[in-house]
């Protein structure tokens, strides 16, 4: 008999996210449903303000992926405006923007990922010395993996156990017998799990730096604010870039030495488990640009999009067709004026909350036949697509960059496996730590950049040319996008006298997280679960592993902006 | 039976010696504004204290708050914080999930009537039954009311929770509600900021399991310690405010020399916060010093204060010190009242601020 389960909240996620799935006698799971269970609203709440305003107001979308939000609204209204950005603000932001990549990527595997793959309390029974030689063979060159390291982790480890009080590890999947790994294994990934911890905080100090702040730096229409100048101290001089310096140099150390070290002998234990594939269509609207932000072809990450795990076809993408990118709302908790199922472009979409749809609380299941998500439904050319890591190694693989073909190669041997693995939960993780040593090679790239810059005699970061609204077409639209750590994300925006008309985002997490569409095709998260079996159905460790894979944020998802002239008015729960 | 671990223990388990030790309590006393004569009260509360389990709940939020709470910088914070307290739910750290994990919260709740603290990260959507919010096939509200009932304290993480940040932005399309407006009963602690500073973070919790009390508080319910000054109070580029040397345009001959932001739209005069002295990210910098204006962001209603690059006062209102602090007196007036401060720009446009004081009680 067919069995139902849920998992809600989904933790080591952002946001609030419900996953319900039906399994059968053998506990495979034959069915998924994906749910955002929360709404901001936010879509209002930017009509009449100043366009310049608008990177804050989105940045707080998303605190984990903070910075992404902010870099596609201000390319969106510089845009809509005609502003030019100096070199060295393009160059600022490609390396904020590579560093929030690396550091989330790297938080993403150890401290929201690793437990689905590392015991922690198996590492209890693991032998100190025979841990030692696991890491110093993994990683030869990492100082931390001494025999007295890891006894000292061990104990401490073993203290905190005993004392009742698991903390964060309360309650878990400990002993389930999905975990593979050997206790040492374990107990080397607990210490690279706390390592981690200390070492994330260093590399956002770069936001710091050129944005004040980390989370939520701050960004400028024009360029950035953080003005250089190598004979102040009141400016970002030699001292603050030497300290980005160092902590560039630091973070591709640690990329080099534990992340990607862990990632492939991790993955090693883990190659029989390839379940996860799920749709087999990906997309990237790719990002870094080398020179203006509309010059696709200076993309360090490629744009383009896949179909059927076909690698030797790559689509264009173009994200302003009005044709190609399409939401429709047949099982989301909203209504469409023409038709809950007739997908809209989102420069004319509609957000109109249907509360109503959503059960009385407390409920037990949802209604998957019905409504059952306050993410809507975004397709590409019709198709359900993936977004994110694996979406874009695999879009440059196609596309022969050398660097991402040379390290999926290295991995893919490394592993003994073949390219047909990466169309899997463990795929899509590796993907992410290959992207990963990428992003944090883009860190060293933009920093020399900069230097060479200044050193040229150019410290320019703003241009004021087009900082007057007085200076603006009086009726404006514009378009900015960037790669998100969890994919692509676009941010369209309509200008009218200086104030904010329409704001419409499309997010990563809302294509990879959708319910299904009027034509019953599953988004990403639940095309993936499908077919996976469940050793323990009380215990989820198989879904969460899955969906943590596509790294969810249900904050961004849930937050679709799209706004038109009309909606103000459709919208009557204010 | 459960053996719990006092602070001092696990301190000693991590590596962290007695020396490295009373640094840390002297750190933390002198940032919540102790004498040095308290340190030994802190030395031995840490000593002794078993650590207090913690339930930290996710409403409408971005998880930013959360995000900057790892970023805690002092040397051994970052590391101890997960080991002093016991976060027994946190949604975004949490190993378990979906059932297990709400077991542990009810667990908890059982166990540790009126002795667990509770963190909220976020707010309550308060319109259409709550149904913007929904955990488990629940509420966030009945969550939240659920979990506060027997909390031995309430702390409300980041604008969000404190006042009600941006979902709490006009409109409010999700009738978006602080949690000291959900939880009357007790007191909550307001601890703002969009995120809140790591380490005033750190040390609200700090306070609270080394004295057992919360810390003082002002009006609006945040600790004293971190919000007692504006930041335009302790800012290094106030010497060119109050020589009315100003920025004109980002990036031009002024900014390099690091002038005031004041006309750039700098929220500074009033908004309190511990960012010119804490600063962020491990005392990397803090929003003035990278060049550009402070939003305000731990002040009730700034998303609605703006533009956010529009100054304070008409521009005939600028130039001396007793100006500025006649606008920083009035922010202070509508801190108190929980005006919001653009009301206060307005008045003071129209060169009426003895009505802009008492003109507005509304709370952003």
């Amino acid at each position: 008999m067919a069995k139902r389960i849920v998992v809600d909240p989904v933790s080591r996620i952002e946001g609030h996210l419900r996953i319900e799935a039906v399994l059968d006698e053998q506990n495979i799971i034959k069915e998924a449903y994906s749910s955002g269970t929360m709404w901001r609203g936010l879509e209002l709440i930017l009509k009449d303000r100043d366009p310049r305003d608008a990177w804050a107001f989105t940045q707080r979308i998303c605190g984990v992926c903070t910075t992404v939000h902010a870099l596609a609204s201000v390319r969106c209204v510089e845009d809509a405006i005609g502003a030019e950005i100096p070199p060295n603000a393009r160059i600022i932001r490609n390396l904020m923007n590579a560093t929030q990549q690396t550091q989330d990527h790297l938080v993403h595997f150890y401290h929201l990922h690793a437990l689905d793959w590392v015991d922690v309390v198996s590492a209890l029974s693991a032998d100190p010395k025979a841990t030692s030689e696991l890491a110093q063979a993994v990683s030869p060159s990492w100082p931390k993996s001494s025999v007295g390291y890891f006894n000292d982790l061990k104990k401490r480890l073993t203290k905190f156990v005993e004392s009742g009080q698991l903390g964060i590890f309360s309650n878990a999947y400990w002993g389930h017998k999905g975990y593979l790994l050997p206790p040492e294994a374990n107990l080397m990934a607990v210490a690279h799990y706390l390592e981690a911890l200390e070492f994330q905080k260093e590399i956002v100090k770069i936001h710091a730096i050129f944005g004040g702040k980390n989370p939520h730096p701050n960004y400028l229409v024009g360029g950035m604010a953080c003005s250089i100048d190598p004979n102040s101290d009141m400016a970002i001089n030699i001292e603050q870039l030497n300290k980005v310096k160092k902590i560039v140099d630091d973070t591709n150390t640690f990329i080099d030495q534990v992340y990607i070290p862990d990632l492939i002998a991790i993955a090693g234990f883990y190659k029989g488990w390839l379940y996860g594939g799920g749709l087999g269509n990906f997309m990237s609207y790719g990002d870094f640009p080398e020179s203006d932000v509309d010059d696709t072809s200076s993309l360090l990450w490629p744009r383009g999009a896949i179909l059927n795990k076909d690698l030797s076809t790559i689509h264009d993408v173009d994200p302003r067709d009005v044709n190609q990118v399409k939401e429709e709302v047949t099982h989301s908790w909203y209504t469409y004026a023409g038709g809950d199922d007739k997908p809209l472009h989102p420069s004319v979409g509609e957000t109109t909350p249907n509360p109503g749809a959503v059960p009385k609380m407390p409920y037990k299941h949802l209604d998957t036949d019905g409504k059952y998500s306050w993410l809507k439904t975004p397709r590409w050319n019709n198709n359900p697509m993936e977004v994110g890591p694996l979406a874009r190694v695999l879009v440059a693989y196609a596309k022969k960059v050398p660097m991402i073909v040379d390290t999926v190669n290295y991995v893919l041997k490394t592993l003994d496996v073949g390219p047909e693995a990466l169309f899997s939960t463990l795929g899509r993780t590796a993907a992410r730590g290959i992207e990963c040593k990428q992003t944090a090679g883009f860190m060293t790239h933009y920093y020399d950049k900069l230097m060479a810059n200044i050193k040229a005699g150019d410290t320019k970061v703003f241009n004021n040319e087009k900082w007057d609204p007085d200076r603006w077409p009086s009726d404006c639209k514009g378009f900015g996008y960037t790669e998100a750590p969890r994919g692509s994300l676009g941010h369209w925006i309509h200008i009218k006298d200086g104030k904010i008309k329409d704001y419409q985002i499309v997010v990563p997490s809302t294509w990879n997280a959708s319910p299904r569409d009027s034509n019953g095709n599953s988004g990403a998260y639940e095309a993936a679960l499908k077919g996976t079996p469940m050793a323990n159905p009380e215990q989820p460790l198989e879904v969460l592993r899955t969906i943590h894979s596509f790294d969810p944020c249900l904050a961004c998802a849930s937050h679709i902006m799209d706004m038109n002239g009309n909606e103000i008015s459709t919208v009557k729960i204010l | 039976m459960k053996k719990e671990t006092t602070y001092a223990e696990i301190l000693e388990s991590r590596g962290v010696n007695r020396r490295d030790f009373l640094k840390f309590c002297s750190l933390m006393s002198v940032y919540l504004g102790y004498s040095s004569t308290f340190i030994p009260t802190f030395v031995r509360a840490m000593e002794t204290k078993p650590r207090i389990p913690v339930i930290w709940l996710h409403g409408l939020e971005c998880t930013c708050c959360t995000e900057s709470f790892i970023r805690s910088s002092h040397p051994i914070t970052a590391d101890i914080i997960l080991n002093m307290i016991s976060l027994d739910y946190d949604e975004t750290l949490s190993a378990a999930a979906g059932d297990q994990l709400e077991a542990v919260r009810k667990q908890i709740i059982k166990d540790y009537k009126g002795k667990y603290i509770l963190a909220v990260e976020g707010n309550a959507p308060t319109k259409d039954d709550g149904v913007y919010c929904m955990i488990n096939g629940e509420s966030f509200t009945n969550v939240l009311k659920e979990t506060a009932a027997d909390a031995m304290a309430v702390i409300a993480w980041g604008s969000c929770a404190s006042f009600g940040c941006v979902q709490n932005a006009k409109p409010n399309p999700t009738g978006a509600t602080p949690v000291h407006k959900i939880i009357k009963d007790k007191t909550v602690v307001n601890v703002p900021g969009c995120p809140p500073i790591a380490e005033v973070m750190t040390g609200v919790i700090t306070h609270l399991l080394t004295f057992g009390k919360l810390p003082e508080l002002d009006r609006l319910k945040r600790p004293k310690a971190f919000y007692g000054t504006r930041i335009h109070d302790k800012c290094y580029r106030r010497p060119y405010f109050d020589a009315g040397m100003f920025v004109e345009s980002f990036d031009d001959a002024s900014a390099n020399k690091g002038w005031c932001l004041y006309k750039m739209g700098c929220k500074g005069p009033t908004t309190f916060n511990s960012c010119p002295t804490v600063k962020w990210n491990g005392g990397t910098s803090y929003p003035i010093q990278a060049g550009h204006p402070c939003l305000g962001c731990s002040e009730p209603g700034f998303w609605d204060n703006g533009p956010f690059y529009t100054r304070l006062a008409d521009v005939s209102f600028l130039g001396t010190n007793s100006n500025a602090d006649k606008i920083g007196m009035v922010a202070v007036g509508a801190a108190a009242a929980g005006m919001a401060a653009h009301a206060v720009g307005t008045a003071i446009k129209k060169n009426k601020k003895q009505k802009s004081e008492t003109a507005n009680t509304e709370e952003g």
